[in-house]
């Protein structure tokens, strides 16, 4: 069962900021998910391996080789405030 | 340390691995470019971007786990961890988490004679965060922060102690045999000055006989291993202290600082596990076959505790000769390089340990970069062994070898340095040394044999340590009775 505070907590992690009735919605939401999984869980999955992925791909590899990077303009273009080739954030610590 | 407390270390080591190009995308990995030089959509983490996996790195890291004595897992995968900071652009780092590529490792450490294994819990492959640059002294004193992100993406391998170690000393050796093996197999630079290698430090104290572990803390900013070992001093005394007063020892982070020797309180770890960890979407899973395992193995070269075992066995060279001289595989190889020229290892590590030591650390060379190679180092000993020159006037060789390259048999010559053993000419200087000193040729007489080196140390000064001592000795006896 999803509670208000987890849907809180959750949305603390990501940074949003949520309005009351959307910590409703996303509440009743959740547990309507939660729910669909816990239906699932009633399948008999005996003798088949876990799945954690969508693909049935493994062991997609490049060679270690250099490739050209953007130039540092480019790196910072999208930077709200950029610093002698440096991305400048705020104070880090209070 | 009082005897109460039992002290129980864990320690973290991150170790950038030396490839090329990044963990996931193609840029450069070298050390020392401008600001955000070497970043693209991959690193920085734009929308979109597609992370392959760097192949040579996932080499390295089972190369590592081979010569750390772990079990290689065929399957594993990589996770996303998540957390903000600003020196990590996705807001996740991608690391390993429920299935890591190497468990179960060791390594062993000597600490005052006595042998032990300090295991490795597991060693896994994720990604470097990348540089901040704060604009104050410190973090806490900045208004801003500048961010690099070259060094982002760089693969590291983190090496994961089980909590075996039980005092600081011990810290100290798994370090540094540690940083040996992974030297030796070449998979990471280890330079802790360029931040190739890093160490997290977690420290607890119990009762001695409890089989509980007590609350621990974690220490960062251990700059070298030097300073892991003296804030794990200062971190054991204070728990102790806290402890004997009852107080509770907090589970926190803290920070050394180095100038006043403490560790301070940085923040509060209110929930230990909010990483959020799940299967990165965009990578696939990790599968190595046992041939793979097997290609690897057959790359490694011999590793410090079997290299040790050998210069013993085969050179006859005492435990602590072996252990000085295989510090470094750059320092093994040039030794035996130099035995295969000159055969008398001990000679060689004498000199090796001591002069060639000195001038080395003087001028903040290693022994890879100087001048002295393993044939000039040889021809020196030669020099000396079949009496052209003096162990004296050797060490003046060695230190113009040292300084220009230049073959020790010129210098020689250059220089006079050959070794008198002209019997004629070296009776007339000891003549004259017997006459310049009748205060202690009395001594000498009088049955105080000091009085004798004294004035072979005379003849040694008047020929500019030329002479050859034996010869002198016999000459002053002989002159004296």
């Amino acid at each position: 069962m999803i509670t208000r505070d987890d849907v809180l907590l959750v949305a603390h992690w990501a940074r949003m900021e949520l309005s009351e009735e959307e910590v409703e919605v996303l509440t009743a939401d959740l547990n309507g998910m939660l729910q669909l999984a816990a239906e699932l869980h009633s399948i008999d999955t005996e003798g088949v391996p876990p799945t954690m992925y969508g693909v049935n791909q493994h062991n997609v590899f490049r060679d270690d080789q250099v490739a050209d990077s953007l130039p540092q303009e480019m790196a910072l273009a999208n930077a709200p405030d950029p610093k002698d080739g440096y991305f400048r954030v705020p104070k880090i610590m209070d | 340390m009082s005897q109460k407390y039992e002290t129980v270390i864990g320690l973290e080591v991150h170790a950038e691995l030396r490839t090329d190009s990044k963990l996931f995308c193609g840029c450069s990995t070298k050390f020392g470019a401008d600001p955000n030089g070497q970043t693209c959509p991959v690193c920085l983490g734009m929308p979109g971007a597609l992370p392959v996996l760097n192949k040579k790195a996932v080499d390295y890291a089972i190369e590592a786990g081979l010569a750390l004595n772990c079990e290689i897992q065929e399957y594993s995968k990589f996770d996303r961890k998540h957390y903000f900071y600003p020196d990590l652009p996705k807001a996740y780092q991608c690391s390993q988490f429920d299935f890591p590529l190497c468990k179960n490792g060791k390594v062993t450490i000597h600490v005052n004679g006595v042998t032990k294994d300090i295991g490795i819990n597991r060693i896994h492959l994720e990604e470097e965060a990348g540089k901040s640059v704060h604009s104050g002294d410190n973090i806490l004193g900045s208004d801003y922060s500048l961010e690099d992100f070259n060094r982002g993406g760089i693969p590291l391998i983190e090496i994961v102690s089980e909590p075996d170690m039980r005092s600081p000393e011990e810290a100290y050796a798994y370090l540094t045999t540690l940083k040996s093996i992974l030297q030796y197999t070449g998979v990471s630079d280890c330079k802790m000055e360029e931040g190739s290698l890093r160490c997290d430090a977690n420290i607890s104290l119990r009762p001695v006989g409890s089989t509980e572990f007590g609350t621990k803390v974690e220490l960062k900013n251990l700059n070298s291993f030097r300073a892991v070992q003296k804030a794990l001093e200062y971190e054991q005394q204070r728990q102790a202290r806290l402890l004997d007063k009852g107080e509770p020892i907090i589970q926190e982070t803290r920070h050394w600082d180095e100038t006043t020797g403490k560790t301070h309180s940085m923040r509060t770890k209110e929930q230990a596990d909010d990483y959020r960890y799940f299967p990165d979407p965009d990578l696939v899973p990790l599968i190595v076959s046992p041939e793979w395992i097997e290609e690897v193995r057959a790359r490694l070269p011999e590793l410090p505790p079997a290299k040790f075992e050998r210069f013993v066995r085969e050179y006859g060279l005492p435990e602590y000769d072996a252990n000085l001289i295989i510090a470094t595989k750059a320092q093994a190889d040039f030794f035996e390089a130099t035995v295969a020229l000159y055969n008398d290892p001990k000679t060689v590590s004498n000199w090796m340990m001591g002069e060639l030591t000195r001038l080395l650390k003087t001028s903040g060379q290693e022994i890879e970069d100087c001048k002295v190679t393993p044939e000039l180092l040889a021809k020196l000993l030669t020099l000396v062994d079949n009496g052209t020159i003096s162990g004296t006037a050797a060490k003046s060789v060695l230190e113009e070898v040292f300084a220009t390259g230049k073959d020790p048999e010129l210098i020689v010559q250059e220089k006079g340095l050959a070794q008198i053993s002209d019997t004629a000419e070296l009776e007339k200087i000891v003549a004259a040394v017997i006459a310049a000193n009748p205060a202690s040729v009395e001594d000498y007489r009088n049955g105080k044999d000091k009085a004798l080196g004294f004035l072979v140390g005379q003849v040694m000064k008047e020929t500019k340590g030329r002479a050859n001592p034996k010869l002198v000795n016999e000459l002053l006896r002989k002159q004296l009775s």
